[in-house]
């Protein structure tokens, strides 16, 4: 309600924001709608999925992990995905270290993405390799395509 | 510094994304980690040209047989940045390793860049 304020009227990053606005209306951002679990880009980590007849295959890019600290799990079709990244940076001790780029989130993390209803929870299989989280879970046998016989 | 005037070469067409990155300077040399998620060794490319470094990536193969992509926040499946280097480093002895998708190169300052501490003699 009060953002406008922020905005001055003559303002670089006054006008920015309107330039991104008139984008936004434009190609028709702003108006679709989210993930009401979607994140920002550039989040740790990135996630993208896929579906094969027999599985649904999540595939999380979340590098230098221990893998072992990584944890999944899937509560009412809700797939969590959370882990901990440690700092790579050395503390910089005065005069010693100088640091130029930070650009690798580290800390705690959680994503979370609905699956589709006909998942099977007893069935997950989870892997670690190359940095990227592979989970795996299959289809219930209902939801699996078959071929009707025409009598 | 580089004080020649560089021909624009022709870019290969293959769109690559800008892996994020942590770089930092010590007494002896800079580290750079990069994040290169789904990256194996055999697609790993480090190249130094002149005072160039880049590094290029390729992520694996990863679908399976038959699978339909529903969502996907990571698109273009090809990391690639480039830095330019200066003349105290040492790019015969860049030391690179790629653990679980994040590389790590270390880059030492020539022997002679090095600090060194000069002895004031008393007299």
């Amino acid at each position: 309600m009060y953002e406008s304020l922020l905005n001055y009227p003559s303002s670089l990053f006054g006008e920015l924001e309107r330039w991104r606005r008139e984008l936004d209306d434009a190609f028709g951002v702003s108006g679709l709608p989210s993930s009401i679990r979607s994140v920002a880009a550039g989040s740790l980590p990135a996630i993208n999925i896929g579906r094969t007849p027999t599985s649904v295959e999540v595939y999380a890019f979340a590098p230098g992990l221990d893998a072992s600290k990584i944890e999944v799990t899937l509560d009412r079709g809700v797939l969590r995905v959370s882990g901990e990244r440690a700092p790579s940076l050395p503390q910089p001790e005065r005069g010693k270290v100088n640091i130029y780029a930070n650009e690798r989130v580290a800390g705690r993390f959680t994503r979370a993405v609905a699956l589709p209803d006909d998942v099977d929870p007893a069935h997950v299989k989870a892997s670690y390799k190359d940095g990227v989280l592979q989970i795996s879970v299959a289809r219930r046998e209902a939801a699996q395509p078959k071929r009707i016989t025409v009598q | 510094m580089n004080d020649k005037t560089r021909v624009a070469t022709s870019e290969p067409a293959q769109r690559t994304v800008l892996p994020a990155v942590d770089v930092y300077e010590d007494e002896t040399g800079i580290t750079l980690l990069a994040d290169m998620p789904g990256v194996p060794r055999d697609q790993l490319e480090l190249k130094v040209e002149g005072d160039a470094l880049s590094i290029e990536g390729g992520v694996r193969a990863l679908t399976p047989e038959g699978l339909e992509a529903v969502y996907a926040e990571v698109r273009v499946p090809r990391y690639r940045r480039t830095f330019t280097l200066s003349r105290e480093l040492d790019s015969a002895r860049i030391d690179a390793s790629l653990k679980d998708g994040v590389l790590t190169l270390r880059i030492p300052k020539q022997a002679h860049a090095q600090p060194r501490r000069i002895e004031v003699q008393a007299g």
